[in-house]
């Protein structure tokens, strides 16, 4: 036999760490359909039954406007859990009981875990919990999930009621005279029409249509005629509210919810200790980190200290990794006859997906460190403080974060930067975010700034990369300006928002959290980026040089294999030149190099010719095979991204290029299409139309700004 | 004497009982989802570095407000007793 338990709590009150010890391993995560929030399930045996277990999204309310919440209610509604564990956090009770409330309105079977009891005894706080379990009529758990006390209790209890009946009665709360009575008329129209009897009972569904609840109200014009009655039982109540009482009904709504649950916490259920101190630890410490002063310095510390610790831990693995590919790319050439299916295998498949699969540390060491700002409840903090600033373009305090990983400090990258932006609850400011978080210079540019500073700006590389990086912000901030007074439009969300008390969070959530987040990045490693490696790969690849041009190339080879040459060095260097020159060709003459040169008087504005077009073509795969890119066109042979010196020398040397040139390409490769490891997480965030939007319109920004650039500077 | 002010004219430190909510539609609801309801002790805990959001405590829990969204909330308070 089945059954589901559904968890359901305020954010922060401990759902996902009981989540975690009640499933250990045997848990997955995925999305909602269509949708963003993250779904988890997990299996759990419990006395025969194959219970399993669904930890909802984070919610306030039963009311739902959030994504998140209406997700978490249409699960209550729709898919009738048998039994539902609300998590509470106990050092919170009264306004956890609010949530509670409406389910028991509901009447789904329930068990009410308080958390965190330890911190309640700590603080020497009383609750009577036999008491309150019998004034709601409801079993009422005492839960410290950090450290799993209270779960085999938990578990019993779940049981008990998984083998009981589906239903209970609903709570019935008293909403003041004028509401009971319009809601007692509203159950008998309601019960008369049989009117979406068979998913909510009545009296919750007139609350419903006295809250003004959207999405039921949606529901129920599907029957017209009861509809019209009840909307307009609630258009007279509402009426007569605003004239005597000055009130919405859902406001009133909410103040008699609250009403009854003071009176059911009154009386001592709740004893306080005398001498309570107000300053517990969490003030303290916001008295620091949240000081006008000093708040904001130790943000930015905190910041750059997480940054520093990224790179410096993930460069091993990372390194690791690279050798491993290169091996495996080495043994591949060794093992497989020379030909299309080795150049396939090795630079299509182990090239590409390595190239992305290189960058798994990175981005678990930022994942890790980026739940631990989460979970501990900092992350809040930063949002707090820097929310007016951000305000200012548009955007939310929840975006600095995917701003920084990013690039807001060079060697960020967007795809864990885009990922980041699920902390954004507000559709607008996330999809605004998502959209000019690639703006950022992300790791992978970083050597092609390198690479141009260091030929047209000798010596001054560092002040060039701080001034790319500010100009980095300036466009992701006026962009999200410009956005959101042009096709994201629309009020500022809300920024209603808790400040969770710090806490030090689990390993084991840690370690959870982590690797969800790369195991999504690997599976898209494994599909997508593919699929679209061996598609760039046959670009460069066909069709394959002339017969003749290949005769060509052997009859030169040939000559210098003649035994005239005496000198060993000198003929490899000569052998190694026809090599390049050959590799040159080659590409000119494939796809990606016709492109390249039909591109030419599309980019001739910009000072590009048809090697840096194909270097950009590249570089929309991954940033990292501009540079690449650019030494196969220059007939440099590959080129190392970490050791261009050559060609800095051949940039410089070469009359196509002037300083310029140098300084639009590093604009357009700042702000053109993201990669598209990136515009496939922006696809899966917010949208394909939204992806296919931010390839074209950074595209079309960066070839405003380069040509602007180019053109005012060679007039000069 | 008790003296109602807007939630946002309120000074750091200083306590208040919410005497009502002129917010309406999602920003209403999310503040009283919060526990923003007539009759709610809160005390204004701090403001952030640029003086806006503002930090509140109140049913045990800290919540952060943009100022604008202050300008709804009316508070009656006890006047200030010799504050520097």
């Amino acid at each position: 036999m089945n059954a589901t338990l559904a968890l359901m709590g305020n954010p922060n009150s401990g759902k996902t760490t009981l989540f975690n010890a009640l499933t250990g391993a045997r848990q997955h995560v995925g999305n909602y359909p269509g949708i963003t929030v993250e779904k988890r399930e997990g299996r759990l045996a419990l006395g025969g039954l194959d219970i399993n277990v669904v930890d909802l999204p984070g919610t306030y309310s039963l009311t739902a406007y959030s994504q998140d919440e209406l997700v978490a209610r249409d699960f209550l509604v729709n898919k009738r859990p048998d039994a539902v564990v609300a998590v509470l956090d106990a050092t919170n009770l009264e306004r956890s009981l609010y949530l509670v409330t409406q389910i028991l309105e509901l009447g789904t079977p329930l068990i009410i875990a308080l958390n965190m009891m330890d911190e309640v005894r700590r603080k020497g706080v009383g609750i009577d919990t036999a008491r309150l379990a019998a004034m709601l009529d409801t079993p009422i758990l005492e839960l410290v999930a950090r450290t799993g006390e209270g779960c085999d209790t938990l578990l019993g209890e779940a049981a008990r009621l998984v083998h009981g009946p589906k239903k209970r009665a609903p709570l019935h709360i008293s909403y003041g005279r004028d509401l009971d009575e319009t809601l007692e008329k509203m159950q008998d129209i309601i019960e008369a029409a049989c009117f979406l009897e068979n998913r909510y009972p009545a009296r919750w569904l007139a609350l419903k249509y006295l809250e003004n609840d959207p999405a039921i109200l949606l529901q129920g014009a599907a029957e017209p005629e009861t509809h019209e009655r009840l909307l307009g039982a609630t258009h007279s109540l509402a009426a007569h509210c605003r004239k005597t009482l000055n009130a919405d009904p859902e406001a009133l709504i909410a103040d008699y919810r609250y009403g009854y649950i003071t009176a059911l916490l009154k009386d001592g259920i709740v004893t306080r200790p005398d001498t309570q101190t107000r300053r517990d630890f969490t003030d303290k410490l916001d008295a620091v980190l949240t000081h006008r002063l000093a708040g904001p310095v130790l943000m930015f510390a905190i910041i750059y200290a997480m940054f520093m610790l990224t790179f410096s831990l993930g460069e091993y693995p990372m390194g690791l990794l690279e050798s491993f590919f290169g091996w495996l790319g080495d043994t591949a050439t060794n093992l497989l006859p020379e030909g299309l299916v080795a150049s396939l295998v090795v630079s299509g498949v182990i090239d590409g997906v390595g190239g992305v699969l290189g960058f798994t540390p990175l981005i678990m060491v930022m994942f890790f460190f980026l739940s631990f700002l989460e979970d501990s409840g900092y992350m809040a903090r930063m949002a707090y403080m820097l929310d007016r600033v951000f305000r200012m373009f548009g955007l939310h305090g929840c975006s600095v974060m995917p701003f920084i990983i990013s690039g807001g400090i060079p060697g960020g990258c967007a795809v864990p930067g885009v990922m980041a932006a699920r902390t954004l609850r507000s559709p607008r400011e996330k999809i605004a975010t998502v959209l000019t978080a690639p703006f950022l210079s992300c790791g992978a540019k970083v050597p092609v700034f390198l690479l141009l500073a260091a030929a047209f700006f000798p010596g001054s590389g560092a002040a060039a990369l701080f001034w790319i990086t500010a100009a980095g912000w300036v466009a992701a901030l006026l962009a999200a300006r410009v956005l959101r007074s042009t096709l994201i439009r629309g009020e500022a969300t809300p920024f209603v928002m808790e400040l969770p008390p710090y806490r030090l969070p689990t390993l084991r959530g840690l370690c959870l959290h982590t690797w969800e987040r790369v195991w999504q990045y690997v599976k898209k490693a494994g599909t997508v980026i593919l699929a679209i490696s061996i598609l760039l790969w046959a670009a460069m690849t066909f069709p394959g040089p002339s017969a003749e041009r290949t005769a060509m190339f052997e009859a030169q080879r040939a000559a210098i294999q003649a035994p005239s040459w005496d000198n060993d060095a000198a003929r490899v260097d000569a052998l190694a030149a026809i090599d390049n020159a050959e590799v040159q060709d080659a590409l000119r003459v494939s796809v990606a190099g016709r492109v390249g040169t039909a591109l030419e008087p599309v980019s001739a504005p910009l000072g590009f010719d048809w090697r840096t077009n194909i270097a950009l073509l590249g570089g929309f795969a991954a940033k990292e095979v501009i540079v690449s890119t650019l030494g196969t066109a220059y007939s440099l042979g590959e080129v190392d991204p970490e050791d261009s010196g050559g060609l800095s020398a051949r940039l410089v040397a070469d009359p196509a290029w002037n300083m310029w040139t140098a300084v639009s390409l590093i604009a357009f490769v700042l702000l053109y299409a993201p990669c598209f490891v990136t515009v496939a997480v922006i696809g899966r965030e917010i949208g394909w139309r939204w992806a296919a939007f931010s390839v074209g319109f950074n595209t079309a920004l960066a070839y405003v700004v380069s040509m602007g650039i180019y053109q005012v500077g060679i007039a000069l | 004497m008790t003296t109602t002010l807007s939630l946002r004219a309120m000074q750091v430190d200083q306590t208040g009982v919410i005497a009502a909510v002129n917010a309406t539609g999602e920003l209403g609801r999310r503040i009283r989802d919060m526990g923003l309801v007539p009759g709610t002790p809160v005390t204004v805990i701090g403001r952030a570095p640029l003086k806006d959001p503002v930090a509140l405590r109140l049913r045990d829990f800290t919540l952060t407000l943009r100022s604008n969204e202050a300008d709804f909330i009316v508070v009656g308070v006890d006047p200030l007793e010799d504050r520097p």
